[in-house]
């Protein structure tokens, strides 16, 4: 036999009642942020780190960048040949890479366009300045935050590992 | 509150006085509590979050800061505003939360005034803050104003009816106007020869009951009833152009309306300010004891609770009312059914 149907008035009430009762006994959704902090999910998109090494300021993230909030300085440095007898390399020295937060909007293409993993998804989030300049931050600072960066997963099974063999 | 029992050695001035004290706390109580309890924390809860917190204890003190932020802000007039209209609009809106508290008894000698047509001037009055809303949607000079204003006009004229109809059972059974003498009447009563419980109108008068608290949800303009305010499509409606200690008046005025009819309705219908004689063995007003004046205030300071907790869950539940459907509820369903209510209480009237 089915059930008597409840009217949906009062299966409306039964709802925000019950919500009520839950908060009361068992504690809300939400978190007393600055007494309290939550631990963001592992790969949260809180802010974007650098990992310098990688960087060959070849400008593709200044260039995807939709706000263009990206600047990058570099010049070109000669560096000890490989092998002994050659010649000197060129390397790309960076100057200057810095991310005005003020702008950016979080899409993160710059993470998806960089080829030599340079950049990257940290879930560091405070970090509010009381001046909107302030929020303009050097490569230092993009560099504290790869502290946090997370591990990047396993490949699957049978997936083709890119690079060098 | 008690200035009746001190009337006989008190001057003419500090009997003023203490009426005045009397109906701040009577009209600004339940206007606290309600926002405190029910807006902040009720709401909160039923959307898993816990409301202010920072401020006192429970964020029980959030009331005086957000008093002190209104108070703070510029007082703001609309360019082509009609400034005298647009000044006395608020306060129309509260004279009659005020007015309407002076007919409220809160126990057997602490009323402001023992009104004898109490019910007739309590709706007569409950209509003056239509004007006030009217008055501000006009003055504002602007359209959304107007609109907000017009709807509110349409509305509470619409819902004064079923409420004016609802209450009429309640006087038929009680034989009197005296909102004092409802209350006698109703826990000086007996259901069926026993008297353990008096005679609630709750019971008797439950069609009665549920018209009067819809209608009262529609005149204090909660949702589901809350066209004119309604903050999506008109931005607040009348209270639009207000700001500072104009808009503190019509939140006030709001919530303190919500609260005094929650009395008016726990008079009507839940007995009052008083426990069923049969209790305590009185039979009449004069058996009372005295100490009823601080336990009556308390007792319906209770009730008020409960009912304003009723109308503030239906706010917090259900979406709104579109205009047509608003009207069409008020005209075709409330109005006949508490005529017919009207009609069956006058022959169960005449029969028992």
């Amino acid at each position: 036999m089915a059930k008597p149907k409840v009217p949906g008035l009062f299966k409306g009430l039964g709802v925000t009642f019950g919500t009520l009762m839950r908060t009361a006994t068992e504690g809300s959704n939400t978190i007393q942020y600055p007494h309290e902090k939550e631990t963001p999910p592992v790969r949260a998109r809180g802010v974007i780190a650098l990992h310098e090494g990688n960087c060959t300021s070849c400008m593709l993230c200044a260039r995807s960048c939709p706000d263009w909030c990206i600047y990058i300085e570099g010049h070109k440095e000669l560096a000890p040949p490989r092998r002994a007898g050659g010649s000197p390399r060129k390397v790309n020295k960076l100057d200057r890479f810095d991310i005005d937060y003020a702008l950016c909007m979080y899409c993160g293409i710059c993470v998806e366009v960089c080829p030599f993993d340079a950049l990257f998804w940290s879930p560091e989030y405070e970090y509010s300045e009381p001046r909107i300049a302030d929020l303009l931050h050097d490569k230092s600072k993009l560099g504290e935050w790869m502290e946090t960066v997370p591990e990047a997963p396993e490949l699957e099974a049978g997936a083709d590992k890119k690079g060098k063999k | 509150m008690n200035a009746a029992v001190l009337s006989a050695d008190l001057a003419y001035w500090a009997q003023s006085l203490l009426r005045v004290l009397g109906g701040l706390v009577a009209v600004l109580l339940p206007a606290g509590t309600i926002v405190y309890l029910f807006l902040f924390k009720m709401m909160s809860f039923m959307q898993s979050r816990l409301g202010p917190m920072e401020a006192g204890p429970y964020g029980s003190m959030q009331l005086f800061a957000e008093v002190g932020k209104w108070l703070q802000k510029e007082d703001i007039y609309p360019a082509r505003a009609d400034r005298f209209l647009f000044k006395i609009a608020p306060l129309i809106v509260l004279a009659s939360t005020f007015l309407l508290v002076v007919v409220v008894p809160f126990g057997p000698d602490a009323w402001f005034t023992d009104f004898e047509a109490g019910v007739f001037y309590m709706l007569a009055v409950s209509s003056v803050s239509v004007l006030g809303i009217l008055i501000a949607g006009w003055s504002s000079a602007n359209k959304y104003s107007l609109l907000g204003g017009l709807r509110a006009a349409g509305q509470l004229i619409a819902y004064e009816l079923p409420m004016v109809l609802a209450v009429v059972g309640v006087v038929i059974q009680a034989g009197t106007m005296n909102m004092q003498g409802i209350v006698v009447a109703q826990n000086a009563g007996s259901m069926f020869g026993w008297d353990g419980l008096g005679n609630p109108y709750v019971l008797t008068q439950f069609v009665g009951f549920v018209i009067f608290m819809i209608a009262v949800q529609a005149e204090l303009t909660q949702t589901p009833f809350d066209m004119p305010i309604a903050e999506s499509e008109l931005v607040s409606g009348y209270m639009t152009e207000y700001s500072g200690f104009r808009f503190l008046i019509f939140f006030i005025g709001e919530f303190a309306t919500a609260g005094v009819f929650s009395m008016i309705a726990s008079v009507l219908f839940l007995g009052g300010w008083a426990v069923p004689f049969s209790w305590f063995g009185w039979t009449n007003l004069n058996d009372i004891d005295n100490w009823m004046n601080v336990a009556g205030p308390l007792i319906l300071f209770t009730k008020m609770v409960v009912l304003s907790f009723i109308i503030m869950w239906v706010r917090f539940s259900f979406p709104r009312f579109r205009e047509d459907q608003l009207q069409r509820f008020a005209w075709k369903v409330l109005i006949p059914v508490s005529l017919v209510n009207i009609m069956l209480t006058a022959i169960f009237k005449v029969a028992f």
